[in-house]
């Protein structure tokens, strides 16, 4: 079921409205119920694959805490009885089991999402390198189901685990209620990746009518929706047409193709993610935000900081933070301090550790090599910009141009262009020809061409131009004001007419200028198919 | 009342006259992105026109292209006294014809229906165009929702046939200044549902029919002209089969066949008339407008005129010219026609 079918929309109604006729301490029930239906409708086959999920990482959860109560009573019964070795031996002995619980699911769930999404890609490799040692044998490339969300409702089960483990907070004993953590629908096919701790009491509790907290969220919602149909899908009209012939948009095409391509993920992730928000506060569920202005962002390290933030959190604190201190990494530490020095040697497990985190992160992004490349790009540029900080500061001690609008514009400027370079290979999803396309803006000038005929022949008319420079302006305009606060707490202070006519409006621009319908092919939000 | 009362009350009432406001403007710029069908494609304005009527026909035409081009209800009143009409439009499917006559039954028992068997030859939903031209004009009632859930595409939503903004929003960077002159309402395209045409290209090539690999006609549209007999037999209404004289698309032996002998089992009256082109008086070089495919105005009014005579013989139909009020709308209703017949050979002098 799409975020932008008719379907949805009359789910979302029918939801909302007898999530709040019903006994309160029914509703996390109806959520549930709501939120399999909607998985459902992805083909029941995916159904068995979110229930492995649950029904595994609740059981290890259990057992992980069961584990902690039974060593608290134990030590406790027999206080008296046991030396301080053995009860080190003990606690020992009882935190290898809980890590043994943990580590089979965790190879149980990250090798399902592994085998679905990953095989293909070996396959792929494994071809080409028999190809290289001149074999003739060719695997055969394997028809796997791939069920929606499974990288995102993976890695939220998998959070939730190893906090479990850590003791972060206690392990839900209700399945259901577990069931509904994972599969939450709103957030199940595209984020943010959420914790326990912040959902728990918002999916579990009961929640009264509140008009504020709804008609927030419904301004979020259609906010999302003016975004994705107005900006996003009308925007893909012009991406599809670039990136689908490299060999006549060449040169300053593929500068506009990576400006579009920018505009329109930013404008499809985040009008997801509002959506997904807003679907949540019409139900009285807070949740995090996955974005603050990542265009704005002066550096490669702040724009990771503000876009896609619950995933960089999770690699951050389950995958960067673990490799870090793990023993062998701390080996390897006093290892290169010994050789390379202390200053050098230092960075070499926080480099290696990065390393493995944006190699992870391309990869969960897509089963192909241009994924890695560019998650190892962003790791380069990221390191690069680190070494580069001592340069940075004799600049700023002789220039002192840090506080200056104009030096700060082009901090934003030069990030985003970076950035969305970067982004390129997600666009053309092919390593040498994006290099190629890349090389070709600095050595095929043809802005003359483009800008006075080629521009025309992108599929977009003059029309579709003029709505999205207004969306975009709009966009803008609400990242600008929205520095200051929240811009929908701030209309609400304004008189009710106020709110009425940019609402409204909002609402008629949607329905009037939304790509979507006859005519435009039903556009999945990008982020669905990781 | 207490003073959050009062400002609550007043929240409300702005809510309620702002959303007001907004249903009223989203319905204008639904009328205003629908197609007016104004310009070169007509045909799309030929079905709402029905409601305007005084729905007291002696007979109603239905079926695709081959009624509304080729019969004029204007003659079958003038040479024998029959109020007619023609729920027409293009490429109408069987199912569509179907609901339209039971929409029609709601409103009037005529004595004779007749219907264009062309269709039998779709199976399954064809164009969204033209479904949309049939349906559109449709008022909404049972028969319209049952028609729009028979001839949707998989790519339809019937949602956007209930708020056809949503289908049609896309418009707006194409309005015409037809658009806008006709926003709150439409001219009158049809003459009882018949469609003008006084252009004359005569036929210099027949394109032969494809071989099919079978020429019986579908399970779905079969069901339908059951129906079509069960709701006429219901209604104590006379059912007509006829095949108009279009020349192309091919209208195969095998498919004549078929019908004949439904016809028969069913004990209905049959014509084809493209058997009967010579009796009609028909030339194909002077009265078609687009190379045989449909009839103009000349080779329509001498169909109708055979038919006619038909008609009020085999069918019994009674001349109501006498009928003081009927000749009163008919009067008005010649005029219009011939006004526009003028005005359209005039048209044609100059070009």
């Amino acid at each position: 079921m799409l975020f932008t079918s008719y379907r949805f929309l009359f789910f979302l109604l029918v939801l909302f409205t007898v999530y709040y006729i019903i006994p309160k301490k029914c509703q996390w029930m109806l959520l549930l119920a709501a939120s399999y239906i909607f998985y459902a409708y992805a083909g029941w086959e995916c159904l068995i694959f979110i229930g492995i999920t649950t029904l595994t990482t609740y059981v290890a959860g259990r057992m992980i805490e069961q584990n902690h109560a039974t060593q608290k009573n134990y030590l406790a019964a027999h206080k008296a009885e046991l030396s301080k070795e053995e009860k080190k031996a003990y606690k020992e002995r009882q935190k290898n089991k809980r890590f043994a619980v943990m580590t089979v699911c965790l190879i149980l769930n990250f090798g399902i999402l592994a085998v679905l999404k990953y095989t293909n890609f070996v396959i792929a490799n494994m071809n080409g390198i028999l190809e290289l040692t001149g074999s003739t044998k060719v695997l055969a490339f394997q028809d796997l189901l791939l069920p929606l969300g499974i990288s995102f409702y993976t890695f939220q089960s998998m959070g939730y685990l190893i906090d479990v483990h850590r003791g972060t907070y206690p392990a839900q004993k209700n399945l259901f209620k577990f069931a509904l953590f994972v599969s939450f629908f709103p957030q199940l096919i595209q984020g943010p990746i959420s914790r326990y701790d912040d959902l728990e009491k918002g999916l579990f509790g009961q929640h009264t009518f509140d008009w504020t907290n709804i008609s927030f969220g419904l301004q979020r919602i259609l906010w999302g929706y003016f975004k994705k149909l107005v900006i996003a899908d009308r925007m893909l009209i012009g991406v599809n047409t670039l990136i689908g012939d490299t060999a006549t948009y060449t040169g300053f095409y593929v500068f506009l193709g990576m400006l579009f391509y920018a505009l329109q993920l930013y404008a499809d992730f985040t009008g997801g993610i509002d959506i997904t928000i807003g679907i949540a506060q019409v139900l009285g569920i807070p949740m995090q935000e996955n974005f603050k202005r990542p265009y704005f962002s002066k550096g490669i390290k702040e724009y990771w900081r503000r876009w896609h933030i619950s995933l960089g959190s999770w690699f951050t604190d389950y995958l960067f933070y673990p490799i870090s201190v793990c023993k062998p990494m701390l080996k390897v530490s006093k290892w290169s301090r010994k050789v390379l020095g202390e200053k050098i040697g230092k960075r070499v497990p926080v480099y290696a550790a990065s390393i493995a985190v944006w190699f992870v992160t391309g990869i969960w992004h897509g089963a192909a090599w241009n994924f890695v490349v560019w998650g190892l790009g962003n790791c380069f540029f990221i390191m690069l910009s680190q070494e580069c900080e001592p340069l940075y500061e004799k600049f700023h001690n002789r220039f002192r141009v840090k506080e200056k609008v104009w030096f700060k514009a082009f901090q934003i400027i030069r990030t985003f262009l970076l950035m969305s370079s970067l982004r390129m290979l997600d666009c053309y999803r092919d390593v040498p020809m994006t290099f190629k396309m890349f090389g070709s803006m600095f050595t095929d000038w043809n802005v003359g061409e483009v800008l006075s005929a080629g521009v025309w022949n992108l599929g977009l008319g003059i029309h579709d131009y003029v709505v999205l420079a207004v969306g975009t302006l709009i966009l803008f305009t609400v990242s600008m004001v929205g520095r200051r606060g929240s811009v929908r707490e701030m209309i609400a202070r304004k008189p009710i007419g106020v709110s009425l006519v940019i609402f409204g409006s909002l609402f008629i621009a949607t329905v009037l200028f939304g790509a979507y319908g006859m005519g435009y092919d039903a556009s999945q939000f990008i982020y669905n198919q990781f | 009342m207490s003073e959050t009362k009062k400002v609550r009350r007043k929240r409300a009432v702005a809510v309620i006259i702002g959303l007001l406001v907004i249903l009223a403007v989203l319905a204008l710029l639904q009328r205003l992105v629908m197609p007016k069908y104004m310009g070169e494609v007509k045909e799309g304005a030929l079905i709402s026109e029905y409601y305007d009527e005084d729905k007291d026909f002696d007979v109603i035409f239905i079926g695709d292209c081959e009624v509304y081009e080729n019969f004029v209800p204007a003659t079958l009143w003038e040479n024998y006294g029959i109020n007619s009409y023609i729920r027409g439009s293009a490429q109408q499917l069987i199912w569509q014809s179907y609901y339209l006559m039971e929409e029609t039954l709601q409103y009037e028992k005529p004595d004779v229906i007749v219907f264009n068997v062309l269709s039998l030859q779709y199976n399954e939903p064809q164009k969204e165009a033209y479904n949309r031209m049939t349906i559109d004009g449709m008022r909404w009632s049972t028969s319209k929702v049952e028609c729009i859930q028979a001839s949707m595409l998989e790519s339809e939503n019937f949602i956007e046939y209930v708020f056809p903004l949503l289908r049609y929003h896309d418009r707006w960077s194409e309005l015409e200044p037809e658009d806008f002159q006709y926003l709150l309402g439409a001219e009158k395209v049809g003459h009882n549902g018949y469609y003008m045409q006084v252009g004359v290209v005569p036929v210099d090539y027949i394109p032969e029919g494809k071989i099919l690999g079978d020429y019986s006609f579908g399970e779905n549209a079969w069901s339908y002209l059951d129906k079509m007999v069960a709701l006429c037999e219901e209604n104590d209404v006379e059912l007509v089969l006829i095949k108009a004289p279009s020349l192309y698309p091919e209208w195969y032996e095998e498919w004549d066949a078929q019908v004949e002998e439904y016809a028969a089992e069913h004990n209905l009256k049959y014509i084809n008339f493209l058997e009967y082109t010579e009796e009609i008086g028909l030339d194909y070089s002077t009265d078609t407008y687009d190379a045989g495919l449909h009839l103009n105005l000349y080779g329509a009014v001498k169909l109708t005129d055979y038919f006619g005579a038909w008609l009020a013989e085999e069918c019994e139909l009674q001349d109501r010219r006498d009928e003081e009020a009927l000749a009163e709308v008919w009067e008005v209703k010649l005029e219009d026609f011939y006004t526009q017949k003028e005005e359209l050979e005039a048209l044609k002098e100059e070009e």
